[in-house]
């Protein structure tokens, strides 16, 4: 079980909140092609180390923030809200969308 | 009162005062407060205390601790019988009841020691290999009445549970001399410190064990650490306590047994901490040769154990066998104990340790450059043939036979660091000790004392004292080096590496040779390490041993996984008292007491308790069922539907907000309108369908599936915090706030006027698909007009804190017309004869609206909204998908689940049917189903199959079923 600092609420067990996979990913405009709709909807990261990505505090305040965690250590750093800038350049959308 | 045979006539820390009456296999025996089971049965000779699991050899006491493999019994009887004790670890208590758990007739006569006979057999893969035809499943029950371990209970627990949440900045597990200094040192740091102890009394080792520590004796030295401990407010001890698995973030799971006497028979806790010190202490491993199994064999430590804490004989005569220096000090205080040592066998070449040249002036004879090469013995031992071997340990240089009833044996000493390992720790196999020890510091984790690799007791404690926040060091004395711990040659099928699971060096020959390479995977072949020991004593032999034939160092093959539970944990403990309510709670409405008062067959269904039908005296099921949905049809019917999911969206957005969730135009709906409406998961999958009103220009309501009410609240939330956290809306799920009463059937209208609305019934001014904000009895309540059975219904929504007087005034009101409460059960009847689908139900996990018949709703609408680009993908315009129709049979009824061929060339199914039937009228079998293309077969005739057979067949109709025209729905 991890322990995740919610931004608004504090320190908490994994089990309040709900995981919403990687953060960041950007929706394409619907005159996008299949292919870029199709990687929009099911290809994520699956990095080994730091990655960006979702929760929320479902059984809490009930708000959404990024964290990075790191998949081998589960260290997870400092977060921010959902909408507010990532912390680390976000490589999806240019790899993608070319 | 009669001492066991084998208990000493001094020493020991038991009271041989007070006799403890217990039996085993039905045998009246006695013991003393201070033993554990596994004592106790040592000091009365019983030796044999179980069969093993495959071959169902005899064995006995192994070790004294956690680790032992083979003395596991079945505790009690009845409801709070325990299979797989460990006797090692049961403290004997007055009336203990303990039986083998195999063996028939009995333990010392077991018929299945044919099994012995036929070893051959068994090997690696025996099972995959060999019970292959007709199945597996034929053979299973058989195999499972002959082999496994204890029996679960199988009455209801009587017991209760508790489970605990807490938080400490260090904890410290093992109240070994290590553990106390380190617990010392971190509360006297101001730290907030938890102690937790497996055993009922702290001290570990240094209770029993000579030495001196810091000037006093080890024993004095605990007292007074206690003593200090216990002047402290920071530091809570909990003894009787196993932390069984450490998970990520330091959160340790721990499992209490309890003897507060409070009726908690054991308490699991979640702890986080900051810091945990691990003093678990270390395993002493096994030597391998020819029947290393028989009963009287046993670990050296144990026998120490046995001897200074218990005052109990392994036996009359001794043979030590060891490869390291461990075993010198048991010697010394065995023969202090005046118990016979016949020899010492040392596996090293050259014997160093000061106290081998004391016991051979005792007339103890310490053999160099020696092993044991086999044992003899009926059922227990009676001898041991020893050997010398050459300096390389590959060849056998002489032999020579000694009598005894005990083999001690010592193949040097096994950090526990399962728990390290499972916070993130490395391990490596050392060479000269051959042992895992930790390969780098881990910041979370410090170890102390023996899991440090220090064995001695004064060492230990300066070192815990100085932790701190170092990272762990791990002690290597080259001094401390092993000797072989495999004999050369012999008869590998009889030569055992788990013990517990009667796998032998031939079963690792046989992986190795079939070419299983990494050690998981030999020992998920063998099952080595897998059973309830987890391999506690076989898992570093088997490294050396696999890594030999594959003529590879140990050290580069790695290591399995040492997976929590530590030791086994019931699962009264896990569950903690979460059975029933609070294993899964369900909601009510608020005419629940209504219902119940009333004759309702509850039922949960979605999360909620449900009236599933009303029984009038005398009635069925079926009949009660049948007679509410004829007087919908007829007369009119009451539905508590206050489970509907219900969310009002606020703000100067709300509506362009919901416009982008829905399948549906929004921007056309006026005030009062009513839109059924369906929304998606952005790859095009109906995710819930409902109602959309406007109750203002700012104001929206919708509602959901009763199942979907909190997934559907989330889904709105998560878009408009992470996508468009600009748009002006608050979210409010009011769906306790509203019970939802349904008014349904022809009679409607006539008795909602009964209660005097102040708003306008009439069809033309209040038809179907509006609603209206109303007062009803004096009550504001907000009244649509939607169905679900196709008759003319009201929705009538008031306040919760209302609802059962309104419930009332209906029933009474709709007497005179024949009006019927109903239940969920009628509902699926009323809405399957109309065709009308449930989500979840009669769609799945890949159903886009156009399988369902909305796809000209999608395609109208032009704004972009969830899973509209998803619709254009070629996966969601095949031809082939699976479309949702109506069945209709002449013959037998249709089951939901029921397969469905379209013809006999494809050999998969074609669909499934998703709802079934019959019609309220004369009974016809009708049904729902997702059928492969299934709009283009409209009147052709399907086959049905059930569990693997054709039951019938059925004709694909356009659904509805009943009035296709709609007129009793716009009535």
């Amino acid at each position: 079980m991890l322990r995740i600092q919610c931004p608004y609420c504090g320190l908490r067990d994994e089990s309040e909140f709900t995981f919403g996979g990687q953060a960041h990913i950007v929706r394409p405009p619907p005159e996008c092609s299949d292919i870029e709709w199709a990687q929009y909807l099911y290809v994520r990261e699956n990095s080994k180390g730091r990655q960006e990505e979702r929760w929320c505090h479902t059984f809490g305040c009930a708000r959404w923030f990024n964290v990075t965690r790191d998949t081998q250590t589960h260290i997870i750093q400092p977060v921010s809200g959902a909408d507010e800038p990532s912390s680390v350049p976000d490589t999806r959308a240019g790899e993608y969308c070319a | 009162m009669r001492p066991g045979p084998y208990r000493l006539s001094s020493g020991g820390s038991i009271d041989r005062t007070t006799p403890i009456w217990f039996t085993f296999d039905g045998r009246a025996l006695v013991g003393h407060p201070g033993d554990t089971l596994a004592a106790a049965l040592l000091a009365n000779h019983i030796r044999v205390l179980g069969r093993s699991l495959k071959f169902h050899r005899p064995r006995g006491v192994f070790s004294c601790g956690m680790e032992e493999p083979n003395a596991l019994l079945q505790l009690s009887e009845g409801a709070r019988t325990v299979p797989s004790a460990r006797a090692t670890l049961t403290p004997l208590y007055d009336g203990l009841r303990a039986k083998s758990q195999s063996g028939w007739p009995n333990v010392r006569f077991d018929v299945l020691r044919i099994f012995d006979r036929v070893a051959p057999l068994f090997a690696a893969g025996f099972y995959n290999k060999t019970f292959m035809w007709p199945s597996w499943h034929w053979y299973e029950p058989m195999i499972r009445r002959l082999a496994g371990l204890g029996r679960a209970p199988v009455l209801p627990d009587p017991d209760r549970y508790e489970v605990r949440n807490a938080h400490c900045d260090v904890l410290v597990v093992g109240g070994g001399a290590a553990g106390l200094a380190a617990a010392l040192a971190a509360a006297r740091s101001n730290l907030d410190v938890w102690l937790v102890e497996q055993q009922s009394e702290l001290g570990g080792w240094a209770r029993w064990a000579s030495g001196r520590i810091e000037g006093v004796s080890a024993q004095e030295w605990i007292r007074s650490t206690i003593r200090s401990l216990g002047t402290l407010d920071n530091v809570r001890i909990h003894t009787g306590t196993v932390a069984v698995g450490v998970y990520d973030h330091g959160v340790v799971a721990l499992n209490e047994t309890c003897e507060d006497g409070q009726g908690v028979r054991e308490r699991f806790c979640v702890l986080r901490t900051k810091k945990i010190v691990l003093a678990a202490g270390a395993i002493e491993q096994p030597l391998i040769f020819d029947n290393n199994d028989r009963p009287g064999i046993m670990l050296a430590g144990a026998a120490h154990q046995y001897v200074k804490r218990f005052a109990v004989a392994p036996g009359r005569v001794l043979v030590i066998a060891t490869n390291n220096d461990s075993a010198y000090p048991v010697a010394r205080d065995l023969v202090a104990s005046g118990i016979r040592v016949a020899c010492i066998t040392d596996a090293r070449a050259r014997v160093a340790h000061p106290l081998a040249e004391d016991l051979r002036r005792e007339g103890v004879p310490v053999h160099e450059g020696s092993l044991p090469l086999n044992t003899e013995g009926f059922r227990v031992l009676s001898g041991v043939t020893l050997g010398h071997v050459s300096d390389d340990a590959q060849s056998i240089v002489s032999t020579w036979s000694v009598a005894c009833d005990a083999l001690l044996v010592s193949g040097g000493w096994n950090p526990n660091l399962a728990l390290y390992t499972q916070a993130g720790g490395k391990l490596q196999f050392d060479l000269d000790r051959r042992i895992l020890v930790p390969s780098l510091p881990l910041a979370s984790v410090s170890l102390a004392g023996e899991a440090a690799g220090i064995d001695d007791m004064e060492l230990a404690v300066k070192h815990a004292r100085a932790l701190g926040n170092e990272g762990p060091a791990f002690s290597s004395n080259a001094s401390e080096f092993c000797g072989p711990r495999v004999r050369p040659g012999g008869d590998p099928r009889r030569q055992w590496v788990d013990l517990l699971h009667d796998v032998t060096v031939s079963d690792l020959d046989l992986a190795i040779a079939e070419n299983y390479r990494s050690i998981e995977h030999v020992k998920r072949y063998t099952t080595i390490g897998m059973s309830a020991d987890q391999g506690k004593t076989s898992a570093v032999a088997a490294i050396e041993l696999v890594a030999a034939r594959r003529a590879m160092s140990p050290a580069d093959l790695g290591h399995t996984t040492f997976r929590p539970p530590v030791l086994p944990v019931t699962l009264g403990a896990i569950a903690s008292g979460l059975h029933g309510k609070l294993f899964a709670s369900w909601r009510e409405t608020p005419l629940h007491a209504w219902h119940v008062a009333h004759g309702a067959v509850l039922e949960t269904y979605g999360g909620w308790q449900r009236p599933a039908c009303y029984l009038q005296t005398g009635e069925s099921r079926e009949d009660a069922i049948r007679r509410e949905v004829v007087a919908v049809r007829h007369d009119a019917g009451l539905f508590d539907a206050s489970s509907l999911g219900k969310i009002e969206i606020h703000g100067p957005d709300a509506r362009e907000f919901l416009d982008r969730f829905y399948i549906n135009r929004l921007d056309s709906l006026k005030p009062g309108q009513v839109r059924y409406a369906i929304m998606l998961r952005e790859n095009g999958v109906v995710l819930d369908d409902g109602t959309v009103v406007a109750l203002s220009p700012q104001q929206m309501l919708i509602t959901t599936t009763s199942g979907n009410a909190t997934r559907v609240a989330h889904w709105l939330e998560e878009w408009r915090q992470c996508e468009w956290p600009s748009m002006r809306v608050v979210i409010v799920p009011v769906t306790d706030r509203w019970a939802t009463l349904s008014l349904s059937g022809p009679k409607a209208r006539d008795i909602l006027r009964r209660l005097e609305p102040n708003c306008d019934l009439t069809r033309e001014v209040f038809p179907h698909l509006s609603m209206r904000q109303a007062r009803l009895q004096g009550v504001e309540a907000r009244i649509y007009r939607v169905s679900f059975t196709g008759e003319l219904t009201y929705e009538i929504n008031v306040p919760s804190s209302a609802a059962l007087s309104i419930w009332q005034e209906l029933l009474n009101h709709g007497g005179a017309y024949g009006i019927q409460p109903y239940g969920v059960e009628a509902l699926q009847r009323l809405r399957l004869e109309k065709g009308y689908i449930h989500i979840g139900t009669d769609t799945d996990g890949t159903t886009v609206p156009e399988d369902i018949g909305w796809g000209h709703v999608t395609r109208a609408k032009l704004r972009d909204f969830i899973g509209k680009r998803s619709l254009a993908l070629p996966e969601s315009v095949r031809a082939d998908r699976l479309q949702l129709v109506g069945l209709r049979s002449s013959g037998a009824l249709l089951v939901a689940g029921s397969h469905i061929r379209i013809s006999d060339t494809r050999r998969t199914t074609d669909g499934w049917v998703t709802s079934a039937g019959r019609l309220s009228s004369d009974g016809t079998p009708i049904g729902l189903a997702l059928i492969r293309g299934g709009r283009s077969l409209l009147q052709q005739e399907v086959s049905i199959y059930d569990a693997g057979r054709q039951v019938g067949v059925a004709t694909v109709v356009a659904p509805p079923f009943y009035d296709a025209p709609g007129d009793r729905l716009h009535a």
